[in-house]
């Protein structure tokens, strides 16, 4: 029963072994021990006469169909047919995995919890009994992304002295944060704030292709990391909020009023680690579990598509105008931001070699009607802007939309030449993210030179 | 003779049990002792064995162990359980009263 002089058998059996592996409900060691089955019975056969093609034709049909063991293996094991999201090791796992990547993304995440609680040695708290402090709208993004790429130039095993100078977006991030001096209210603090973040992703994403920016599908991989963070992150904060229902419920159960705790600590510290818990989870679990973005998307586009058209269609019928109001811009801003999006995480999803269908004729018609739609607010706007004057929300939101168009037309462009067959789908994914810098250049000109241009307002 | 599928099924259960209570075994030794038993009238497919002792072994009523076999490769041996002794006296009433009961509908068929 151990491996057979005849080479042929032997390939058979891999191929069978192989065809095995394939079924979902059929492990590895049951793959091995089938395989153990398999081999006994060869032995059998052959010693009593069969020669190795019979004997092996035999013992796979004595073994039976397949499809209908892989069936019933997944009805004395229906939990196979879930991937499991539980962190139970992989027995088939190549040997190399022994670095305690649990340890380190748990230290990580603590070290965020810690970063967010180092400010109140320097005056800085967060409590429920005064209006949350600037500060710490201003930083957020600091206290977590460094920490967050320090996981990564550890995962991806990054020299880190090579990889010292991704300090200088975050110290320069610090800098322009801290260093501009607001008065009450002023709109260009708030903008600094909304910015910062996008403008200090790009070098999370830095850290997360290993510097190697224009790299074999780094960018793709980067996009994709983030939307499964922001579902993951979604999902551990509807769990977060739970828990501080909880915590509020039984403890004011005994009279004791844990609001300093929830606001101080539960939450902030709670959402910095979060993020870092959720990078972890989305690095390891990128090949067991199917992409959500991508399902979402397929969801969505067809719903947005509607959407447009309806709203197109009441406009054309009612002939009502576009009633600019201040946030109407900012409205589809996000309307744009939304369609990208959907363009970008079907790309991430779709198959580069495969033929135009039907969705990416719906995407086309999507990206269309939005282009349509936005043209004919823009019209609105730009009518009127004379009357508005040029406010830093004003011309954020401008330029925004502007950098939103410009990658839209395009990729209606790219999207008809491959639906006519004249370009390569890759192209498009190619498009898209070549423009993703774009978004984070234009946050960092938002966040450094906005409030002296506008006098800090 | 070619038996229904439902009763092939609903017979692996008390014969994996029965088997297994002699000593110690493996798939395919149990498979052979089957056909060594019923004289060649159960044939299983081989491979439905292992879903129906996987099933057992997850009620409890059989244990598995990996050890080396004489010629060096793993192999699964499975070991009956206390739970797995009884569940096999709880069965062979079972049995034992269908039996009783078609051989007392028979005899009458043949008497009368």
């Amino acid at each position: 029963m151990t491996t057979f002089a005849d080479q042929p058998l032997e390939d058979q059996i891999a191929q069978w072994r192989a065809y095995l592996r394939r079924r979902q409900a059929v492990h590895g060691p049951d793959v091995e021990e089938l395989e153990g089955h398999l081999r006994d019975q060869l032995v059998a056969l052959t010693e009593s006469g069969l020669t190795g093609e019979e004997a092996f034709l035999v013992a796979v049909k004595r073994m039976g169909n397949l499809d209908q063991l892989s069936r019933e293996f997944a009805r004395a094991h229906s939990e196979r047919l879930w991937k499991q999201l539980v962190m139970a090791p992989e027995a088939e796992k190549p040997a190399d995995t022994g670095r305690p990547e649990i340890l380190v993304a748990l230290g990580l995440a603590v070290a965020a919890a810690v970063a967010v609680k180092l400010p109140v040695l320097f005056g800085h708290s967060i409590s429920p009994n005064e209006e949350f402090p600037v500060f710490y709208a201003k930083n957020a993004s600091l206290f977590v992304f460094p920490i967050l790429a320090v996981y990564f130039i550890w995962k991806r095993g990054w020299d880190v002295a090579r990889a010292l100078w991704l300090a200088l977006p975050f110290a320069a991030g610090a800098v322009f944060a801290n260093v501009y001096l607001f008065p009450k209210r002023s709109d260009t603090e708030v903008l600094n704030i909304l910015h910062l973040p996008i403008a200090l992703w790009l070098a999370v994403g830095f850290a997360y292709v290993r510097g190697r920016w224009f790299d074999d599908g780094g960018r793709m991989n980067f996009v994709r990391f983030s939307g499964e963070l922001a579902i993951y992150y979604v999902l551990i904060a509807l769990g977060g909020g739970v828990t501080v229902a909880f915590t509020f419920m039984m403890f004011s159960a005994i009279d004791m009023n844990p609001d300093w705790f929830v606001a101080g600590w539960l939450i902030p510290c709670g959402a910095a680690g979060a993020v870092i818990i959720g990078s972890w989870l989305v690095e390891a679990k990128q090949s067991v579990i199917e992409n959500m973005a991508p399902v979402l998307t397929r969801l969505f586009t067809p719903l947005f598509t509607v959407l447009l058209l309806a709203f197109l269609g009441t406009m054309v019928w009612t002939g009502n105008p576009i009633n600019v109001k201040r946030e109407v811009l900012i409205g589809f801003d996000l309307l744009l931001a939304v369609v990208v999006g959907l363009v970008l995480y079907a790309a991430s999803a779709r198959d580069p070699q495969a033929a135009p269908d039907f969705f990416d004729a719906l995407q086309l018609l999507l990206v269309v009607s939005a282009l349509v739609v936005d043209g004919v607010a823009l019209w609105a706007i730009a009518a009127r802007i004379s009357e508005f004057g040029f406010t830093p929300n004003r011309v954020a939101a401008l330029g925004e939309n502007l950098i939103l168009l410009v990658n839209l037309v395009w990729t209606a462009w790219l999207y008809a030449s491959f639906m006519r067959r004249r370009r390569a789908f890759t192209a498009l994914e190619e498009w898209q993210v070549t423009y993703l810098p774009v978004y984070c250049v234009w946050a960092a000109l938002v966040v450094i030179v906005f409030p002296p241009v506008f006098g800090y307002r | 003779m070619d038996m229904g599928k439902d009763l092939v099924a609903a017979s692996a259960t008390p014969l994996v049990l029965a088997i297994l209570a002699e000593g110690d075994s493996y798939g395919y030794a149990i498979i052979k002792r089957v056909a060594e038993l019923s004289g060649g009238h159960l044939q299983w497919t081989d491979g439905m064995l292992y879903p129906v002792l996987h099933r057992l072994e997850r009620q409890g009523h059989i244990t598995a162990k990996w050890s080396e076999s004489e010629s060096g490769r793993r192999r699964k041996y499975y070991r009956i359980t206390k739970e797995g002794r009884a569940q096999l006296e709880a069965q062979r009433q079972q049995w034992k009263a269908v039996d009783g009961t078609l051989r007392g509908i028979w005899m009458e068929a043949c008497t009368v």
